[in-house]
């Protein structure tokens, strides 16, 4: 795919996060995508592409009156809206459609007309992995931690600085969920969740969502907002099975996608000034870093606990605070990507002075899916 | 009201032959005719080759401690935390999940590397499972 043809020109979050008890999960799709097309400065029957995951795309379009010629219902957890922007990107370029919205939306803590997720008893982790005591996402999430740590030399302390930082950016924020200081040793004190992982490594449950709309990059100067332009892509699979990684010192999804989206975008690392890497538990940024090709693995624990990532940091990452301080719904990528879009806009609670590039990595499952995103504001 | 239940596995027709096996009390693994890959989870193809040509054998139920976690909360149904969710490397290749008797569900004694055998806990009169202990010797 050519660089920087289709852009952002809309996006926008739920007019509220966090505890939302009065609205179902398909209002809080609305409610997204309803400020996103007023960012935008159009109207609902502009929109002739669609994509969103769980909920399906024919649900939340007859909920929002939209008739569409193009739909994605790809759903691989919580970086589908990453590769909704791929796939929306690749349609506009060959003409399927012009104006693409994305919706992401999940009562993840009310459960308002959300459907429990379950593992059938007869597919292959029901049969292989459920039997052996996973219960949720913190229970299987954190597996690969004590072989990666064994494996680069990582410690506690380094992990547990992760959410540390991140706790800085999100006092900045707002609309940050947690904006109260914490130390390595409230992180570490904090109550056990799933050895290694205490309370302080895991995700906010939260509700929420968001929304993206994509046009052509010609188009895109006509819009009342910055465009703020798809430089590069990429995406992959590769199991549903924590299990069943190829190794737990990598990601193989991560290794597939990233440097699929910086080959695409032709930046350098140093060329980023702004990263968001999903982080539902405080392990992925490590892996992020390293399967990214920012470092090897083993420097990724130093770089973060040194402060590198923090405010005035060389490399800020995760700036609204990550899924550990700012909010998580259940898929979290949405709401990177849209702090991407606003550091790029230059609208960001704490803005990266004069960023330029900024690179948005997403996780699926359990190390089972994987979307990365290289945006501009430069053509 | 009965107590909550461990999930119990349900099998299909290409993972029978598996539960059957651990029911007899062997690990059945299977191997590749065509390029001797070993894999798992079960399925009537290689992985590695596509080969169709595919033969189920008798693991030796020796491996080692691959990773885990030592789940506090919530726990699963049927499970008293904290219990040890562990991913084992077994000997001819493979990695499963399973989990680790016959040792204190702790930091200390759950070393990663550890030489591990395979056992077999009975679910019911259909299903038994495949736990893992320290090897002895």
């Amino acid at each position: 795919m050519r660089s920087n043809q289709v852009a952002v020109v809309g996006a926008a979050e739920t007019t509220e996060l966090g505890v939302i008890p009065n609205m179902s999960q398909l209002q809080l799709h609305a409610d997204a995508a309803l400020n996103a097309i007023a960012d935008a400065g159009l109207k609902l029957s502009d929109i002739d592409g669609f994509a969103t995951a769980v909920e399906t795309p024919q649900q939340v379009c007859h909920y929002l009156g939209i008739k569409p010629t193009w739909v994605d219902g790809t759903s691989v957890g919580g970086c589908s809206f990453m590769l909704h922007v791929r796939h929306a990107a690749a349609a506009i370029e060959a003409g399927l459609c012009k104006t693409v919205l994305i919706t992401h939306a999940e009562s993840g803590k009310s459960m308002i007309g959300k459907a429990p997720r379950s593992i059938p008893a007869d597919s292959l982790q029901g049969q292989f992995e459920a039997p052996f005591g996973v219960y949720g996402p913190p229970s299987m999430f954190p597996i690969p931690v004590l072989r990666y740590m064994k494996t680069h030399g990582i410690t506690h302390e380094q992990i547990a600085s992760v959410a540390v930082v991140q706790r800085e950016w999100a006092a900045k924020n707002p609309r940050a969920m947690m904006k109260d200081p914490i130390t390595v040793a409230d992180v570490l004190n904090s109550r056990m969740i799933a050895y290694p992982f205490r309370l302080l490594q895991c995700c906010l449950v939260t509700d929420g969502g968001g929304a993206l709309i994509l046009t052509s990059a010609d188009r895109a100067k006509d819009f009342p907002r910055k465009p703020v332009y798809i430089m590069g892509t990429g995406e992959s699979v590769e199991t549903p099975m924590v299990s069943q990684m190829e190794t737990f010192n990598s990601s193989r999804a991560f290794t597939t996608a990233g440097p699929l989206a910086f080959r695409e975008a032709g930046i350098a690392h140093k060329d980023v000034d702004h990263l968001m890497i999903y982080d539902a538990f405080a392990h992925l940024p490590l892996f992020g870093l390293g399967d990214l090709g920012f470092m090897p693995h083993e420097e990724t624990g130093k770089f973060i606990a040194d402060g590198n990532t923090r405010p005035g940091g060389k490399l800020p990452l995760n700036t609204n605070g990550g899924g550990l301080s700012y909010m998580h719904s259940g898929m979290y990528g949405m709401y990177a990507l849209q702090e991407s879009v606003r550091q790029m806009r230059g609208i960001a609670p704490a803005q990266v002075p004069n960023a330029k590039i900024s690179v948005c990595h997403g996780v699926g499952g359990m190390f089972a899916a994987s979307g990365t995103i290289v945006f501009t504001n430069e053509k | 009201m009965a107590e909550p239940q461990r999930a119990r596995p349900k099998p299909t027709p290409e993972t029978q032959h598996f539960w059957d096996g651990t029911k007899a009390g062997e690990l059945r693994l299977q191997r590749c005719d065509a390029c001797a890959h070993v894999y798992f989870p079960p399925r009537p193809f290689c992985p590695s080759c596509a080969s169709r040509k595919v033969s189920v054998f008798k693991a030796s139920g020796k491996g080692f401690l691959y990773s885990y976690v030592i789940n506090h909360r919530p726990a699963a149904p049927g499970f008293t935390p904290p219990y040890a969710i562990a991913v084992v490397e077994l000997a001819e290749g493979p990695r499963m999940m399973s989990n680790i008797i016959d040792c204190p569900q702790t930091p200390e004694a759950l070393a990663l590397d550890m030489k591990l055998e395979v056992a077999f806990e009975a679910l019911d009169d259909k299903i038994t499972l495949p736990v893992f202990r320290p090897a002895k010797g």
